[in-house]
C-alpha cells in the first residue's frame, strides 16, 4: 500500500462529498420514488416463471415421486427433480449438507423437493398439484436441548451423511460443541463433577448468585423484497444469474458444482436487493432457476411469495441458555456460567460460526476470572437457521445482561455501576485469552448513557391523552390506566469481519480517466449493495483519495474478484478498505507519471503529494499538473490508470476444541443503550418511549448513513424485544405472514438519540469500526429490562409477550 | 374467472342473482388476499365499486344509513359524532391504505371474528340490510353472524347498507394487538349504552367463532348502572362486569394469543370501557343541565 500523508483522524479534503460527508445515495431517489428496478422486478419478453414444491411435512421420508401429471399441464415446460440435478446434489454455506432437491428425506417443512418452469406462475401452481411424493411422515425432532444432550434422541441426519469436523466436537446431532474454560475451570476442563466442586467453591466465596433460564424466540430478518431473480442460458453453455444476494462469489461457488459447471461460465450480477440481514447469505433460488434455464433454453424467473419466503431462508436462531453469575458484595464478578444450545434447524448454514460467537461472547463484556462456557448447535427438523444481524451475539447479549441486571438487583446496585465495575477497556482479555488491543471506552460510554436527557414523564406531556403516546396506541386500550414507565440498560459486544481464521478479504477495481475533460473514477467490486449504502461510501473513499468529485459506481458482478460477504458489519471495513487500497496504487501510479515527466521537483517525496481538485498538489510547492493535462483525454489515446487490489484484514485462529482459547475475531464493536418504556401491567402492552444510544465507531464516514444504522438496529432489537417470534410447533410455523409475524411500525418505534465516539481502530482503515450490528445487541436486552423495571416479573423470553407481562403462563 | 362491473344496484343485483357462486369485491383487502393465497377460486369477481348507493351515507329516520361500500377513512371523518363505537374500531383498521379502501360490507361479507366492525354493530344493536333481486330485507346484527364465517346473508344477497340507530349514550371500543398499530385484533370489545331505552350493547370480536355479545353482562350492567345520575359504580359492580364480559368469551390458543389471556384482556378493557362511559355520561349531562 503506498504512503499516504494522512493520518486516520485527519480527513480533512477539499474534494465534495468525500469521507465524513453525507452524501446522497446514487441509488437514493430512484428507491423514494418507486422507480429502482428491485431482483423481482425484472422481466424478458420469452421468460418462464419458475415454482418450487416444497415439503408438506417437517420429517418424512421419499419413496417416490411422480411428475407425470404435471407434465402434462398445458403451459408447462419443465418438471425436474433430484434425479435431474447436474452435479453435486448437496450445497451449503459452510458443510456441503443440503440436497439441492429432497431425496430419500425431508428435514424441515418447507424444503424444495421439486421444481416446475411454466408459461406463467398459475400455470406452475396447477402443475405443482399434480406431482406426486409418496411420503412416509416421521416423528420430528423437535427439541433443541434433547438434541444437544440425549445421545438417543433420533439423528436428523444418519451417521456418515454429514462431513466430518473433528476440530467442531460433532457427535450425534451436534453440529459444533463449542467449550470455554478459564480460570479454575481450566483444569476440571472435562470432567463434570470437577466442575461442580469448583463451581461449590466459588458459591461459597460469592456473596451473591444469580442463576436462570433465558429464551430467544426465533426472529425472522424480515426483508422486505422476497427471493427473487432470473437466470438467462448462455450461449457458451454456461449461465448467467442476476439475483438479489449478499455475497455473489459464495453463491457462485455452491451453484457451479451443482450444475456440473466450471465457475466461469456460472455468472452473476447483482439484482436489486431488497434487505438482506443474514437472509440471503445462504442459497434460495439459485440453483433452481439455473436448473431451469439451463434445462428449457429459456431465461427463468423465480419470485417467493411472503409466506414462501418464510420457508425459502434462513431465520435467527432461537436459543436456550442457561446462567449463573457469582459476585463479591462490591459487585466484583467472580465466575459466570453459561449453557447455551442454538438450534440451527434441518441443515448447518452458518450454524458452526454461530456457535463461535455465541461462546467466545457468550458473557459479554466483562471481566470475569473463572469461566465455564458449554455451546451447543444442533440439527432439529426444525426450519434451518443461519445468519442474521447479531449472528450469535445477540442471543448471549440477551442472557448475559439479564444477568447482569438481577445480579444489580440482589447486590442492590445501580445496573450501570454494576457494569461500570466490571468493564473490559483497551487491554483486557475476552474469555478465549483474546486480547482487545483497540480502544473499548464502556465506561465511558455507560456514563454518557446514563447521563443522557430523559425524555418528559407522561404528566407534562402536551396531550398525555393522545393515543399514540399510549402503550396499545390507537386501539384505544388505556387513557392512562394500568400504565407504568420503566428504565432499563442493555450493552454488547460484537465482533465485526469473519473470525476464526477465516480469510474474508475484497477486491476492488479502480479506475482513473479523462472523460470530457475532467477525471472521472470508475469504483468496481462484486459487494453486494443490500441497502446499507456502501455505494455511496465507495464513491466517497474515492473522492477522498484521488481528489475526483466524479465517481461512477459499477454494477456488482463476479467479473472482478470476490468481496466477501455483505454481513458482519464487515464492507466499510473490507470493501472500503480495498477500494482505499486501489485508490493508493492509482494514486502513486498518478505520481509516478508527474515524476516521469518531471512535473514534481526534486526532492519532494510522494508523502508530500495529494490528488486535489483534480490535480496533483505538492503542500510546498502548490498546483503540479491537472489530471486532464497529465492523462490526457481517455478517448483520444490518453492514459488509463487501473489497478485492481485485494483487501485482507489480519489473520485470525480458530479457538481449540477444549478450552476454547484463541485470537479468534477481528474486531470488537460495542453499543450500549438506555430504553425507557410506558407498560400497560395490567394488559400487558408497551409503548417504547426512549431507546437512546452510545456507540463507537472508531471513524464516522458517511454521518446520515450510521445514524440509519444505529436506528435501524435498534428497531430490529426491539422487534426482537417486544414482538418478532416465529412460532414453530412440532416443526411447523404457526405464522408465516405479516400478518401475524409482526415487525414494529413506525408507532412502536420512539425517538432515539444517538451519541457516537470516534476512537480510531489502529488496524482497520481510518480507524472505522463496523456499525450495523452492535445496535442490534444491546437494545434488546435494554427495552426487556424497561420493562421488567415497570412490572417487577422476571421476564425470561424474548420477545417479552403479554402474557408474560400480565402473568399468564405459556 | 369473470369480472363483472355493474354499475346500478339492479345490475348488481341481477349479475349476484346470476353468480351465486361469484364473489363481490369493493376494497378488496380481504378478497384480493385470498385470492393471492389460492384459498378460493371463484368464477366470478362483482365488482361493486361503480355501485353509487353503496358508497352513499346519512340521516334516515331515527337510523343513519350507512352504505355498505364506505371506506373506513371516510367513516372516520364524518361519523365520530353518529357513530362513535364504529367510528373507533375504524380508527383501529389495519394501515391508512387500507382504510382508504376497507369497507364495513366487507367486514361483514368475510365475517372473520377479528373484523373490527362487528362489536361495535353488536353493541348499537345495528340492522344490516340485504338486498337481492327478490327484495331487501333487514336482520339484526345480532341475528347475523350464525358460526364460523357462516351468516344470514343468503347466497344471491348483497349487502347494502348497516343502520345505525343514533347514538343516546356513551359507546366504547377498545382492542388489543400486539404492537401498537396495523394489528389484527387479539381480542376486541365495544360498550354502548342506549340512555333512552336504558339498554346496555356489548359486542366481543376474536374471542369465539362468531363476534358475541356478552348477553349476561349486559343484563347485570342495566340492572346496576344508574340510568338517572350516572353515580360511579362500585369497585365490586365494574369487576362483575368485566367478569361476565369474559365469561360470554370463548377464545382459543392460535399464535395471536392465549385463549386465557383473551378473557384477562376482555374483563380488562370492559372494566376500563365501562369507567370510561361513566365518566362521558356525566359529562353529557353535566352538559345537558
Amino acid at each position: 500500500m503506498a504512503a499516504t500523508t494522512r493520518t486516520v483522524t485527519d480527513l480533512s479534503s477539499t474534494t465534495k462529498d468525500g469521507v465524513g460527508s453525507s452524501p446522497r445515495r446514487p441509488d437514493g431517489t430512484l428507491k423514494v420514488t418507486g422507480e429502482f428496478a428491485y431482483s423481482s422486478d425484472m422481466w424478458m419478453e420469452d421468460m418462464l416463471w419458475g415454482a418450487t414444491l416444497r415439503s408438506p411435512h417437517p420429517h418424512a421420508r421419499i419413496h417416490g415421486i411422480d411428475i407425470t401429471a404435471a407434465l402434462k399441464v398445458p403451459g408447462v415446460q419443465a418438471v425436474l427433480t433430484h434425479e435431474d440435478v447436474p452435479g453435486a446434489k448437496r450445497y451449503g454455506l459452510e458443510h456441503q449438507d443440503q440436497p439441492v432437491l429432497a431425496f430419500d428425506k425431508v428435514r424441515y417443512k418447507g424444503e424444495a423437493v421439486a421444481i416446475v418452469a411454466a408459461d406463467h406462475p398459475e400455470t406452475a401452481r396447477r402443475a405443482m398439484e399434480r406431482i406426486k411424493v409418496d411420503y412416509e411422515v416421521l416423528e420430528p425432532i423437535s427439541d433443541s436441548r434433547r438434541a444437544a444432550l440425549d445421545p438417543d434422541c433420533p439423528l436428523v441426519h444418519d451417521k456418515g451423511e454429514l462431513p466430518e469436523h473433528p476440530e467442531l466436537n460433532q457427535s450425534g446431532n451436534r453440529l459444533r460443541y463449542q467449550p470455554i474454560r478459564t480460570g479454575a475451570f481450566v483444569d476440571v476442563a472435562t470432567s463434570k463433577e470437577g466442575q461442580e466442586q469448583a463451581l461449590e467453591r466459588l458459591r461459597a466465596e460469592a456473596d451473591a448468585v444469580v442463576t436462570t433460564e433465558y429464551e430467544v424466540g426465533m426472529q425472522d430478518q424480515a426483508f422486505l423484497g422476497p427471493e427473487s431473480g432470473m437466470a438467462i442460458p448462455a450461449e457458451d453453455g454456461g449461465v448467467d444469474l442476476y439475483v438479489a444476494t449478499q455475497w455473489l462469489h459464495v453463491d457462485q461457488r455452491q451453484i457451479a458444482p451443482a450444475l456440473g459447471l466450471p465457475q466461469e461460465k456460472v455468472r452473476l450480477t447483482l439484482a436489486g436487493v431488497g434487505g438482506a440481514f443474514g437472509a440471503r447469505e445462504d442459497l434460495s433460488m439459485q440453483i433452481h432457476a439455473c436448473m431451469l434455464a439451463l434445462h428449457t433454453g429459456k431465461p427463468v424467473k423465480f419470485v417467493y411469495n411472503r409466506e414462501e419466503s418464510f420457508y425459502g431462508h434462513v431465520h435467527r436462531h432461537p436459543a436456550k441458555m442457561r446462567y449463573e453469575h457469582g459476585a463479591k458484595a462490591d459487585g466484583t464478578l467472580l465466575y459466570a456460567t453459561a449453557e447455551i444450545i442454538v438450534d440451527g434447524g434441518a441443515y448447518a448454514s452458518a450454524t458452526p460460526a454461530v456457535v463461535g460467537v455465541a461462546s467466545s461472547l457468550g458473557i459479554g463484556p466483562y471481566e470475569v476470572p473463572n469461566v465455564l462456557v458449554d455451546a451447543y448447535g444442533v440439527y432439529t427438523t426444525n426450519p434451518p437457521c443461519g445468519a442474521m444481524r447479531g449472528f450469535g451475539a445477540v442471543q448471549a447479549c440477551f442472557g448475559y445482561e439479564s444477568q447482569m441486571d438481577k445480579l444489580a438487583q440482589k447486590l442492590g446496585m445501580h445496573p450501570v455501576d454494576l457494569r461500570i465495575k466490571n468493564a473490559m477497556a483497551q487491554g483486557s482479555r475476552i474469555i478465549t485469552g483474546q486480547e482487545i488491543d483497540m480502544p473499548l471506552p464502556m465506561a465511558e460510554m455507560l456514563e454518557r448513557c446514563r447521563d443522557l436527557p430523559m425524555p418528559v414523564e407522561r404528566a407534562e406531556l402536551e396531550d398525555p391523552s393522545d393515543q399514540r403516546t399510549l402503550p396499545g396506541g390507537v386501539a384505544g386500550t388505556t387513557r392512562g390506566e394500568g400504565v407504568v414507565r420503566g428504565v432499563g440498560y442493555g450493552v454488547g459486544l460484537k465482533n465485526l469481519c469473519f473470525s476464526e481464521g477465516f480469510d474474508d478479504y475484497s477486491t476492488a477495481r479502480v479506475r482513473l480517466e479523462i472523460v470530457a475533460g475532467e477525471p472521472v473514477v470508475l469504483v468496481h467490486t462484486a459487494a453486494a449493495e443490500v441497502g446499507q449504502g456502501l455505494v455511496t461510501v465507495k464513491g466517497q473513499i474515492a473522492r477522498t483519495e484521488l481528489g475526483v468529485e466524479k465517481v461512477v459506481i459499477a454494477p456488482s458482478d463476479t467479473q472482478v474478484g470476490s468481496a466477501g460477504s455483505s454481513s458482519a458489519s464487515r464492507q466499510s471495513y473490507m470493501t472500503g478498505g480495498a477500494v482505499r487500497t486501489a485508490c493508493a496504487s492509482v494514486r502513486a501510479e498518478v505520481f509516478e507519471s508527474a515524476r516521469a515527466k518531471g512535473l514534481v521537483p526534486a526532492g519532494i517525496e510522494d508523502t508530500e503529494l495529494t490528488l486535489e481538485g483534480g490535480k496533483v498538489v505538492s503542500a510546498t510547492a502548490g498546483v503540479l499538473v491537472s489530471l486532464a493535462d497529465l492523462l490526457g483525454e481517455s478517448a483520444e489515446g490518453g492514459t488509463v490508470v487501473e489497478h485492481t487490489r485485494e483487501y485482507h484484514h489480519r489473520p485470525t485462529e480458530m479457538i481449540d476444541p477444549e478450552l476454547g482459547q484463541g485470537a479468534s475475531h477481528t474486531q470488537f464493536g460495542m453499543c450500549v443503550h438506555r430504553a425507557v418504556v410506558d407498560v400497560d401491567v395490567e394488559l400487558g402492552l408497551v409503548k417504547v418511549v426512549a431507546l437512546d444510544a452510545v456507540q463507537d465507531v472508531g471513524k464516522v464516514l458517511h454521518p446520515q448513513q450510521l445514524a440509519g444504522q444505529i436506528q435501524g438496529g435498534s428497531a430490529q432489537g426491539l422487534g426482537l424485544a417486544l414482538m418478532e417470534e416465529i412460532q414453530v410447533k412440532d416443526g411447523q410455523i404457526r405464522n408465516p405472514s405479516f400478518t401475524d409475524y409482526l415487525i414494529p411500525t413506525i408507532l412502536d418505534t420512539p425517538p432515539m438519540r444517538i451519541d457516537v465516539l470516534e476512537r480510531p481502530d489502529p488496524h482497520s482503515p481510518y480507524g472505522l469500526r463496523g456499525a450495523g450490528e452492535p445496535p442490534t445487541l444491546s437494545s434488546t436486552p435494554a427495552i426487556v429490562a424497561a420493562v421488567r423495571d415497570a412490572t417487577k416479573r422476571p421476564l425470561t423470553h424474548a420477545p417479552v409477550r403479554p402474557e408474560d407481562i400480565v402473568g399468564i403462563d405459556l | 374467472m369473470e369480472f363483472l362491473r355493474p354499475s346500478t344496484l339492479v345490475e348488481a343485483l341481477e349479475a349476484r342473482s346470476a353468480h351465486p357462486d361469484g364473489v363481490p369485491i369493493m376494497g378488496g383487502t380481504d378478497v384480493m388476499v385470498e385470492l393471492n393465497f389460492d384459498k378460493r377460486r371463484p368464477s366470478a369477481l362483482i365488482d361493486l365499486t361503480r355501485v353509487p348507493e353503496l358508497t352513499e351515507w346519512g340521516g334516515e329516520g331515527d337510523h343513519i344509513r350507512l352504505g355498505a361500500g364506505v371506506p373506513y377513512t371516510k367513516i372516520i371523518e364524518n361519523l365520530s359524532a353518529n357513530a362513535p363505537a364504529l367510528a373507533k374500531a375504524s380508527r383501529t383498521v389495519a394501515s391508512p391504505q387500507i382504510r382508504n379502501r376497507g369497507t364495513v360490507g366487507g367486514n361483514l361479507g368475510g365475517a372473520s371474528p377479528a373484523g373490527e366492525a362487528h362489536p361495535p354493530l353488536l353493541a348499537t344493536d345495528a340492522e344490516i340490510e340485504l338486498a337481492s333481486v327478490r327484495g331487501r330485507r333487514r336482520v339484526r346484527a345480532r341475528d347475523f353472524y350464525l358460526s364460523l364465517r357462516t351468516t344470514a346473508l343468503r347466497e344471491d344477497e348483497l349487502i347494502t347498507a348497516i343502520l345505525l340507530p343514533r347514538p343516546t349514550g356513551p359507546q366504547q371500543f377498545a382492542k388489543i394487538g400486539t404492537r401498537n398499530a396495523m394489528v389484527i385484533a387479539v381480542t376486541s370489545f365495544s360498550l354502548a349504552l342506549d340512555t333512552e331505552n336504558r339498554k346496555v350493547g356489548t359486542g366481543v370480536g376474536s374471542a369465539g367463532p362468531t363476534p358475541l355479545r356478552a348477553e349476561a353482562a349486559e343484563e347485570f350492567l342495566e340492572a346496576e348502572f344508574d340510568w338517572e345520575n350516572g353515580r360511579p359504580l362500585q369497585e365490586t359492580v365494574v369487576r362483575r362486569f368485566g367478569e361476565l364480559v369474559a365469561a360470554a368469551a370463548r377464545p382459543i390458543d392460535d399464535q395471536r394469543g392465549s385463549s386465557e389471556y383473551r378473557k384477562h384482556a376482555l374483563s380488562v378493557m370492559a372494566r376500563r370501557a365501562l369507567s370510561w362511559s361513566v365518566t362521558d355520561y356525566r359529562k353529557g349531562s353535566t352538559r345537558c343541565a
